[in-house]
């Protein structure tokens, strides 16, 4: 049985463990505020924008012809999937959820796939899992803007417009609330603006104030296809914006139950070796008083014998 | 009461949203003034200044390029970057002005994508430096700033 100076040494780091993750436990908290708050922000330009496109999708027949993102392929030779996890770990299963996810969709297809990985922990668990990975894009700051996203973006529309992919998915925890996050797969290339439900920015969409539905005939400067030109990247990169921030929400507030239930678990903890000690404490003194009442003892018998 | 609702948006914030009486912006195929009532419009955006009067006030804005969407009622404009003549940080647009300059300077960079490049990130500069020396007061006469008494 562990010695009473033990037992108070054991105390004292868990106590000091406790304390660090509380303090995990709040700075998280404030990050999920910050994250939740900047991707509100997007919104307006993200209902604008989508509106817009609707709008000039519909304007032309066959919007294939448009625009090259906006062309689905007739046969699907190769899938890209755009991979968000943490750089970080100590947030629970949040990124094992999403790379199984991930695995998971890419087996369903069973076409070459290759990933492109936003985050150190996504990529390292892809790596291991014998994955083909194509561009890592690391070290996103903890409050991006739009300029840190932008990079992605651009090489992931390269690689459909080029052909190297038909279809780019994006694959990222969404943030329910604090308590679940959900991992998902979605479209995120080709772009078709008839169909909102598997968009990446759908839920940015649908409890918005709709547009009227008069139909308002536009005149374009320069053109229909040069307002597309401006408004498709743009969007893409919205897109994976709006995802890089619902996944650093996930990413916190899981990593906030982590830490609340380290925290909880360390007081637990403190509880059963405080009682430990004291039982420990308890033998001492009983041990040392028999030992000084054997030792009165044998000194009365001895004086006796004297 | 001013007839006409102004939106400015970027990709992360809203920058401004009021009512207005008219919009003047930069056009890709020119400067355009907006009124009220202006037939439906979508444009493509160049970098430039982008101002809007409401009653005697008018404020001015740094954007470089985007689109705009403009209704009888309302004008909405999503830019790329737009930045309020006060937002705009003057040394760094200076910075920015002569390293774009320099670099221009050193001979025409081979690869026409680059030159492109430098030479829109001169424009967007400038663009800021020109904003924000109209708006701000300043010594010796300038086109229309300083409201005198």
């Amino acid at each position: 049985m562990a010695t009473e100076r033990e037992l108070r040494k054991r105390i004292r780091s868990v106590t000091n463990i406790g304390q660090v993750t509380r303090a995990l436990e709040a700075v998280s908290a404030s990050k999920v505020r910050k994250a939740q708050s900047r991707v509100l922000a997007t919104r307006p330009y993200a209902l604008k924008a989508w509106e817009v496109l609707v709008h000039l999708a519909s304007q032309t027949v066959g919007t294939e012809e448009l625009h090259p993102l906006l062309e689905t392929r007739e046969e699907i030779k190769a899938v890209t999937i755009l991979l968000l996890s943490s750089d970080r770990g100590l947030c629970g299963a949040f990124n094992a959820n999403i790379v199984r996810k991930a695995l998971e969709f890419g087996r369903a297809r069973d076409l070459p796939t290759i990933l492109v990985t936003v985050g150190r922990k996504g990529r390292d668990q892809m790596y291991r899992a014998g994955q083909t990975i194509g561009a890592d894009f690391g070290k996103l700051p903890d409050d991006p803007s739009i300029l840190d996203v932008t990079p992605i973006a651009h090489a992931l529309i390269d690689d459909f417009a080029q052909g190297r992919a038909d279809v780019v998915y994006l694959a990222y925890m969404e943030f329910v609330n604090t308590l679940v996050q959900r991992p998902v797969v979605r479209r995120l290339l080709p772009l078709r603006p008839e169909i909102t439900e598997d968009q990446p920015v759908a839920d940015y969409l649908t409890d918005g104030p709709r547009p009227p539905e008069e139909r308002l005939e536009y005149i374009y400067e320069p053109s229909a296809v040069a307002i597309l030109d401006e408004v498709l990247p743009r969007f893409t990169e919205l897109q994976i914006y709006q995802a890089v921030l619902e996944s650093q929400a996930s990413e916190h507030s899981a990593r906030m139950v982590a830490m609340r239930n380290a925290s909880d678990n360390a007081e637990a903890l403190v509880q059963d070796l405080t009682l430990a000690r004291n039982k420990a404490r308890q033998a001492a003194i009983t041990g040392e008083l028999l030992d000084i009442a054997g030792g009165a003892e044998a000194l009365a018998q001895a004086r006796q014998a004297a | 009461m001013s007839p006409m609702r102004c939106e400015i948006v970027t990709q992360e914030r809203v920058v401004f949203d009021q009512m207005v009486d008219m919009v003047v912006a930069p056009g890709s195929e020119g400067e355009l003034g907006i009124l009220p009532r202006h037939i439906p419009l979508l444009t493509a955006l160049e970098a430039g200044e982008l101002f809007v009067k409401a009653g005697e006030q008018e404020e001015s804005f740094a954007i470089s390029g985007g689109f705009m969407e403009v209704r009888p009622d309302q004008v909405s404009v999503l830019a790329r970057t737009a930045e309020h003549a006060e937002e705009i940080d003057m040394a760094r647009a200076e910075a920015a002005r002569e390293r774009a300059e320099q670099l221009l300077r050193e001979g025409p960079p081979p690869d026409p994508d680059q030159y492109r490049r430098i030479e829109a990130a001169l424009r967007r500069s400038q663009v800021r430096l020109t904003v924000v020396r109209k708006r701000r007061p300043r010594p010796g006469p300038g086109p229309m700033m300083e409201t005198r008494e």
